[in-house]
């Protein structure tokens, strides 16, 4: 049994890795109530939302209207003003700092933009996490980049680069690989395609749903792209002025019958969601 | 009219207020990572690569502007003393204006241009472009691994520094003062030791240390506060050096008061 092999079965529930299935019952994310505004602009208003532990959660919604707000705030990187965010039944918000780092230490991030680190070389972007925590030496960090790299599509060599050197579309895969490389169990993905042409965000969004499914993660992506969203999620959200206003199968995006959420999977000019435009 | 009155005082009071808000961030931005650099882990390849940064590549530009300093001075203290024949005390004034204030104070604003641009520079790139959000979400503190190890770095390799300004700005002052004025050599350098005490050099590197630490601390602070993409960024930049420029003009003064007011 090779190092992959060893990880993949630590990935398997009952197999001595780490529980991602989750408490029985309980959902991997849950969020109450939760509010955040920026000066006078609220921009999450009581936002609920439950994330059943292995699922793939797809947050909808138009440009400003708080999707990178709601996973930020999961993640710690924004206080929210109220509310409860649960991760396993924990209340995150109220959990001493250690607590709340050990927690975070589980969950991996795809940001927008890569968010690369420029100064270091591709293999030392991907296995950051893993000589932050100390789990492998420096030595064995070019083995593991290869590998996490192999199974993003890229060549081993990809690794002496440094992130100014690839396009888009390499960097976005490059992210990708940091981010499952310490085998997380909640993974999130902030508009993984855009910026990149179809083909290439169709073979992103097909390589987040084999990693997702190769580690038994919990997903939760944010997009604004339908093709992206229906590749992606097994489920859907909404969130249009501050809430979530629907939560659906990801299948029925377009056909859901809630009118917001057909008229912005449509792309319909009309309909109840009003776009501010100055003439 | 009441308003015409009230309103600059009104405006008096928000610069105030934003002045204060200011100091009381850059002071909890500087305690909390000086308390990353008392509790591990440390991130010693990251402090080595800012120090070889600060000392080494400052090098060049502290080193011309030591020289010409101490050329410039001995010129300058040579003809002002000439006019009450005075000129033996120029190797003096020329090492005690070095040791204890031009050489920190040249040196720190050399630095503050180059390190303090760089490092507002560097950070504020990272946060506009979530690289610092990313350091979170991958187990890292950014300010244990982007600030303390570079305000450690900086306020070690600026004493090292000044010392090295110390000895070339007095080089330069015995060049001129032996190829240009007439001095004798071994009298110019006897006269540059009899008179240096090991006070006037120490105060001059404890200033240097402190004015390291403003540079770091500004331009790591700017950056990591940058918000609003490559305009912000230059802000940043901008503000950092700026900053720090006056702050170490500033605190010089109030150093100066500390070691040598009678």
């Amino acid at each position: 049994m090779n190092a992959s092999d060893d990880r993949r079965a630590a990935a398997r529930p009952g197999t001595g890795g780490p529980d991602r299935s989750g408490r029985a019952g309980v959902p991997k994310i849950r969020l109450r109530g939760v509010r955040k505004a920026f000066g006078a602009k609220q921009v999450l208003d009581g936002v609920d939302l439950d994330v059943e532990a292995g699922h793939s959660m797809v947050i909808l919604g138009g440009s400003g209207s708080g999707k990178s707000v709601t996973i930020k705030c999961i993640l710690g990187l924004i206080e929210p003003d109220a509310g409860s965010i649960e991760i396993d039944g924990q209340d995150v918000l109220r959990l001493p700092r250690r607590e709340r780092e050990a927690i975070g230490d589980r969950i991996g991030m795809l940001f927008q933009n890569g968010a690369l680190f420029d100064s270091l070389p591709v293999w030392e972007n991907v296995c950051f996490k893993l000589l932050a925590q100390g789990r492998i030496t420096r030595g064995q960090a070019r083995d593991r980049a290869a590998e996490a790299l192999a199974q993003v599509g890229l060549a081993a060599s990809v690794g002496d680069l440094y992130p100014a050197e690839l396009s888009g579309g390499m960097q976005k895969r490059v992210a990708l690989a940091r981010a499952v490389a310490a085998q997380p169990d909640i993974i999130f993905f902030d508009e993984p395609t855009t910026g990149l042409d179809p083909i290439m965000g169709a073979v992103i969004d097909g390589l987040i749903v084999d990693c997702v499914k190769r580690l038994g993660a919990t997903a939760v992506s944010i997009t604004h792209d339908m093709a992206s969203a229906r590749r992606i999620g097994d489920m859907a959200a909404m969130i249009h002025k501050g809430r979530i206003s629907w939560t659906g199968p990801a299948a029925s995006l377009g056909h859901s019958g809630n009118a917001v959420v057909d008229q912005f999977a449509n792309g319909e000019r009309e309909g109840p969601i009003q776009m501010e435009l100055r003439r | 009219m009441g308003a015409l009155i009230l309103d600059p005082l009104a405006a008096l009071g928000r610069a105030v207020l934003g002045a204060c808000r200011v100091a009381g961030d850059v002071g909890l931005f500087a305690l909390e990572a000086i308390s990353h650099l008392l509790r591990p882990p440390f991130y010693w390849r990251l402090f080595w690569r800012a120090f070889v940064e600060v000392a080494w590549f400052s090098l060049p530009v502290v080193a011309l502007t030591a020289i010409f300093t101490g050329m410039v001075l001995a010129l300058q203290s040579y003809t002002g003393f000439a006019r009450f024949n005075a000129q033996s005390a120029v190797a003096s004034v020329v090492v005690i204006s070095l040791t204890r204030e031009l050489g920190p104070v040249l040196a720190s604003l050399m630095v503050a241009g180059r390190i303090g641009a760089a490092f507002a520079a560097e950070i504020g790139t990272m946060r506009v472009t979530d690289q610092i959000d990313a350091l979170t979400t991958l187990s890292t503190n950014p300010m244990k691994y982007l600030v303390a190890p570079r305000l450690l770095a900086a306020t070690i390799a600026l004493p090292l520094l000044v010392l090295v300004a110390d000895i070339l700005g007095v080089m330069g002052g015995w060049l001129i003062g032996t190829f240009k004025l007439g001095f004798v050599s071994a009298a110019y350098l006897k006269s540059t030791f009899d008179y240096l005490e090991a006070d006037d050099v120490i105060s001059g590197l404890v200033k240097a240390a402190v004015f390291g630490f403003i540079v770091a601390l500004m331009g790591t602070w700017c950056g990591y506060n940058s918000r609003g993409g490559a305009q912000g960024v230059g802000g940043a930049t901008t503000t950092a050096v700026v900053a720090s420029s006056i702050l170490i003009l500033a605190l010089d003064y109030v150093l100066t008061e500390i070691f040598f007011a009678q």
